[in-house]
């Protein structure tokens, strides 16, 4: 009995090879599906790629846009080549650059096409097109390239190019294939999935020759390419290009913003270069070039760079000491028993005077009654409450956080609070005469111009901001993102401010930046003297204007400059007067200003050596005027910052680090 | 004892014949695997695949010639001397194996390696072979009868799970066939089954809806039972018969979370959706199903292939070769194949049929059931019928371990088979 059961058995191995037979029946004769996503001979899928998004600022003027190149691409294991030296004659190239290519495509894959030599120009493609049959395994791909109506905006804007190995292999979701292009840097990284618009297919049959014979299926499978978003700014081309102008043989930064809006409406990071360079078949070269200047002009100043605002901080601090009541706008004070210097000036018996003599003493009065603002006896305990809720205070500026601009690597700045001290002195061992020079903005501060920017427009504002944005519409339907539409406020009472702008309008009327005021246009401003270890202090400005209805607020960086008024409040100026009135009254000023020339003044890390005992000298000037032993400054050389590592790209960070004083 | 007939006149030519197709096939496809257009690969070239293989084709002829000439009792009377060898080598292995892949199952000398857990089926057939030749074992009747050879399979299933390879020691499964026709009741094999198809089910659909399913049809079975089987205990077998399955139903979750690895449990949900995780352990399915679909009825022809050759699919010379038949040669070529096994495995059944002895009508089947099993999971994975398991496919896949041990299992039987006119039977 148990013999017949051979017969189940045999016939379950049947069965198993039936079911067999019929699933590959299915999945290689029914089922056309698999037969299209190998890379068969006669079937190719072809990838079209969708123009990127144009750029238009804030007039509709255009400022981005592409123009049509064609990319070479090649097949390695098609390729036959016969008469390598007469390919390489007709496309200009060496044989060892042919060599090279070939290798990396191969590298890469040998079944599929790879980038050989890539943005041939319309005229180059005319020429060779009809040479090229004769090779096989090379295809011609129709690409674009990113053209720029205006050699201005570099680092905002960012630039496009291949993606690196790296970011081929960290993507997420396997959108990207070698030889693809990607925003790397500025507006075109952060809107990068917004630009690149949608990838289309599209199925074409092929002979053996690889001579196109027309779509597959009737293109029934093919899907379109969609064009990438067109972004709109908020930036004035125009007045853009002109801050650019002034601040020619400068190193430092512009930034003007819409206060009501918080749009960026000129962002200037000097030296720049036209981005048009980083746009072009030379891509490798330029931007090689880029990095190997000593001024790094790659480095995008105003969001990255590091400074102290020097005395533009005052105003943060006459403004918080009016809202925590310690002081009124009536409050005065003298030179007497103070511990900073100050220069000649009359005497400072309102806030608005101290604002427009920025007098030292004055606000290291300030301060010390916002720090003792309590009821603790013990000094170093009241010292630490007291900065914790100055701390807060201050914060709401945006003074040591980020404040979420859209573009990349954006610098947080430094606002130090109690931990930050315990952590050089120790708790309760450190109080107000440790830590004063942050009254006139001096000391552990670290802002960037954008946030300085911001500050004028939260004046402007009288107590709020939107965050600054470059970007103020997505696509057709000109859509802004949600968080740029969200007010901030920073406690600070409307009326508060008044006392501050009417010093500020001082301080442009008749105080430290009278010799730039405008005609007809009133604007209230404040200049700033940052103190820095290497080479002359750094000139700043931040003002808005007009007072009544505040249409732009700035904030102008000249590194090396000297006082704020000699340089950055002249430019912050001819650019407010620019941006209000579409003019320039004040022509002998403006040739000024472009012809001035600091590139000479600036200290490059390369001339440190040589100029070693120079640095040492300027050194204990900075000390001097504050004497604050805990000012990194006094820190032994090559030490590194012990509390925040970020802040050795500052200014006064150590000799080593510093990116923004190498420029 | 008419020992002096060659050998060339009783062995069953059929059965070579196949044997010989499935190594030129193989090679071929081997060659296929890792030919490359540019470097044109040469076929005899020791430094690649193809060339190692044709080495390890000659020695097995050499293994073949050896075991044609040794006494054919030897093997029975040594059953249990080789499968202690085996599993000795299976403990060594354990501390001096070297770590390819994660599995610590290879014995290197010098260039090559060595896979004691392919050498067990051999060594498991033999001793379970020798067990049954006592004609007192009787297999639907004692229970105890069936501890030995328990303990002879789950001794080296043990030794190659700790050893990291899971999919040598699936191969075991295939004994169930030997035992089927040695007498196993026919509802032990109907049971693994059917709780195979509940767990695929099972992930397939809402478990709610399973169970109902379950309830209405054993109510049908019920309502159609003979009155008399009814009263007889039937309706309360069916009711617990039910009741197991709905319990296997619910039971599946824990199993797949609770006792299954996360690997395995991967390869089971890929089997169900390959979509599921496409770069991951997908990757292979999607792959090989590609490569194969894209073959088409005739194929692209002798290393014409792109899928396999250029690294897309994985394993392509060893686990994945049957990529490399569907996408060069197509239906006609993977019809060839499958016919080819379901030949070999078939004759190999009616050979063990027409034995004399128990001994070698039950190695007959136990080489039957381990060839048939590694057919079944093998192409089964390609084309997405079975889940991704690593196991080679006989005669064809690359490796000297797996091409001697397939040489050696099938051409004792033959040896033996050869003998049968001179044989007494027993059995």
């Amino acid at each position: 009995m148990l013999e017949s059961r051979r017969f189940v058995i045999i016939g379950f191995f049947a069965l198993v090879g039936v079911i067999y037979l019929l699933r590959l029946f299915y999945l290689q004769v029914l089922d056309e599906s698999y037969s299209i996503e190998s890379s068969s001979n006669s079937i190719k899928r072809v990838t079209e790629i969708p123009f990127r998004g144009q750029i238009y600022d804030r007039y509709g003027k255009l400022i981005v846009y592409n123009t049509p190149v064609y990319d070479l691409l090649v097949t390695p294991y098609k390729v036959k080549m016969d008469d390598t030296l007469r390919f390489c004659q007709v496309l200009g190239i060496e044989r060892h650059d042919f060599d090279s290519l070939m290798a990396a495509a191969s590298a890469y894959s040998r079944v599929k096409p790879s980038l050989f030599l890539r943005q041939l120009s319309k005229e180059d493609f005319a020429s060779i097109q009809d040479i090229m049959v004769d090779y096989s395994g090379f295809e011609f791909a129709k690409s674009s390239l990113r053209t720029y109506t205006a050699p201005t905006l570099a680092n905002t804007l960012g630039y496009v190019s291949e993606i690196t190995k790296g970011q081929l292999e960290k993507q997420e979701e396997p959108y990207y294939r070698q030889g693809d292009y990607i925003g790397q840097s500025g507006v075109e990284r952060i809107y990068e999935n917004e630009l690149r618009g949608k990838r289309g297919t599209k199925f074409v049959m092929q002979n053996v020759a690889g001579v196109y014979k027309g779509s597959w299926k009737n293109g029934e499978l093919d899907t379109m390419a969609v064009a990438g978003e067109n972004l709109y700014t908020g930036l004035d081309l125009e007045v853009q290009q002109y801050a650019d102008s002034l601040m020619v043989n400068k190193v430092g930064s512009v930034v003007a913003i819409e206060p009501k809006t918080g749009q960026v409406i000129s962002m200037v990071s000097a030296p720049t270069y036209d981005p048009n360079i980083l746009a072009s078949r030379y891509f490798s070269k330029n931007f090689a070039a880029l990095v190997r200047n000593p001024y790094k002009p790659l480095f995008n100043r105003p969001v990255m760079a590091s400074y102290r605002p020097g005395s533009t901080f005052k105003l943060i601090q006459a403004l918080i000491g009016l809202q925590e009541g310690v002081i009124t706008p009536g409050s005065g004070f003298t030179h007497a028993n103070c511990p900073v210097g100050c220069h000649n000036h009359p005497a400072t018996s309102t806030v608005a005077l101290g604002v427009t003599h920025s007098c030292n003493p004055y606000f290291y009065n300030v301060f010390r009654r916002l720090i003792y603002k309590n009821n603790i006896k013990n000094t170093f305990k009241a010292s630490a409450v007291g900065l914790d809720a100055w701390h807060d205070d201050i914060a709401k500026f945006g003074i040591g956080q980020r404040l979420g601009i859209d573009l990349p690597s954006e610098y947080k700045g430094n606002l130090p609070d109690k931990k930050y001290y315990d952590r050089f002195y120790g708790e309760y061992r450190w109080k107000f005469s440790n830590i004063y020079s942050l009254s006139i903005g001096e000391g552990e501060l670290l802002i960037t111009p954008l946030k300085m920017a911001n500050v004028a427009a939260i004046i402007a504002n009288r107590g709020y901001f939107y965050t600054p944005h470059v970007i103020h519409g997505i696509g057709d339907k000109k859509t802004v993102k949600p968080e740029f539409l969200e007010r901030h406020e920073t406690g600070v009472d409307a009326h508060n401010f008044e006392p501050v702008i009417e010093g500020m309008i001082g301080a442009v009327e008749a105080g430290t930046a009278r010799r730039s005021r405008v005609e007809g246009i009133t604007i209230a401003g404040k200049t700033g003297t940052s103190q820095n270890k290497r080479g002359d202090d750094h000139s700043i400005f931040i003002a808005f204007a007009p007072v009544d209805d505040p249409k732009i607020a700035i904030a102008v960086f000249v590194e090396n400059a000297g006082a704020g008024g000699s340089a950055a409040a002249p430019i912050a100026n001819l650019i407010i007067e620019k941006y209000l009135s579409r003019k320039v009254t004040n022509k002998a000023l403006e040739e000024r200003m472009m012809k001035l020339d600091l590139m000479s003044k600036v200290v490059l890390p390369t001339t440190k050596k040589p100029g070693e005992t120079e640095t040492k000298k300027k050194t204990e000037e900075v000390k001097k005027p504050t004497g604050d032993p805990n000012d990194p400054a006094n820190r032994l050389p090559g030490a590194p910052h012990p509390a925040n590592p970020a802040a050795m790209r500052g200014p006064i960070a150590l000799p080593k680090q510093s990116h923004q004083k190498a420029l | 004892m008419a020992e002096s007939k060659p050998i060339t006149k009783n062995v069953d030519w059929m059965v070579v014949l196949i044997y010989i197709a499935c190594l030129m096939i193989g090679w071929l496809n081997i060659y296929a695997a890792v030919y490359n257009p540019e470097a044109h690969t040469n076929m005899f070239d020791l430094s690649n695949n193809a060339g190692k293989q044709l080495m390890w084709i000659g020695t097995a002829a050499l293994l073949i010639i050896c075991i044609l000439v040794i006494d054919y009792k030897f093997y029975e009377t040594f059953s249990f001397v080789i499968y202690a060898v085996v599993i000795f080598l299976l403990v060594v292995v354990l501390f001096a194996g070297s770590n390819i892949n994660g599995s610590r199952s290879w014995i290197k000398l010098g260039s090559f390696s060595l896979q004691p857990a392919e050498f067990s089926k051999l060594a498991v057939s033999l001793a379970i072979s020798k067990y049954l030749s006592d004609p007192a074992i009787s297999l639907n009747r004692k229970l105890k009868d069936y501890y030995p050879i328990m303990g002879i399979i789950a001794l080296p299933a043990f030794l190659i799970l700790l050893s990291n390879e899971t999919g040598s020691m699936l191969v075991f499964a295939s004994f169930a066939i030997v035992l089927y026709r040695e007498g196993m009741p026919g509802f032990i094999p109907a049971i693994g089954m059917i709780g195979a198809a509940l767990l695929i089910i099972t992930l397939l659909f809402v478990k709610w809806y399973i169970a109902g399913a379950i309830i209405v049809i054993a109510g049908l079975v019920i309502w159609l039972m003979p009155v008399m089987t009814r009263r007889r205990g039937g309706l309360w077998a069916t009711i617990i018969v039910a009741f197991v399955m709905i319990g296997i139903v619910f039971g599946v979750d824990f199993f797949m979370n609770n006792v299954l690895q996360k690997h395995q449990r991967g390869r089971i949900m890929v089997l169900l959706d390959p979509d599921s995780d496409p770069r991951g352990i997908g990757w292979n399915v999607i792959q090989s199903k590609i490569a194969i679909g894209s073959g088409g009825l005739w194929g692209k022809g002798f290393l014409q292939g792109t899928q396999t050759k250029f690294d897309f699919v994985p394993e392509q010379s060893t686990d994945f070769i049957f990529c490399t038949v569907g996408e060069e040669h197509g239906f006609v070529g993977t019809t060839i194949v499958v016919f080819l096994f379901v030949a070999l495995i078939s004759r190999l059944v009616v050979l063990a049929e027409r034995q004399r002895s128990r001994f070698a009508r039950v190695y007959g089947y136990c080489v039957a059931g381990i060839i048939f099993f590694h057919f079944l999971v093998n192409v089964g994975m390609t084309i997405g019928l079975m889940p991704v398991i690593g196991i080679p496919l006989p005669f064809f896949s690359y490796g000297g371990s797996s091409l001697w041990s397939f040489s050696v299992l099938l051409f004792i039987f033959l040896k033996i088979d050869a003998q049968r006119p001179f044989t007494l039977s027993r059995g």
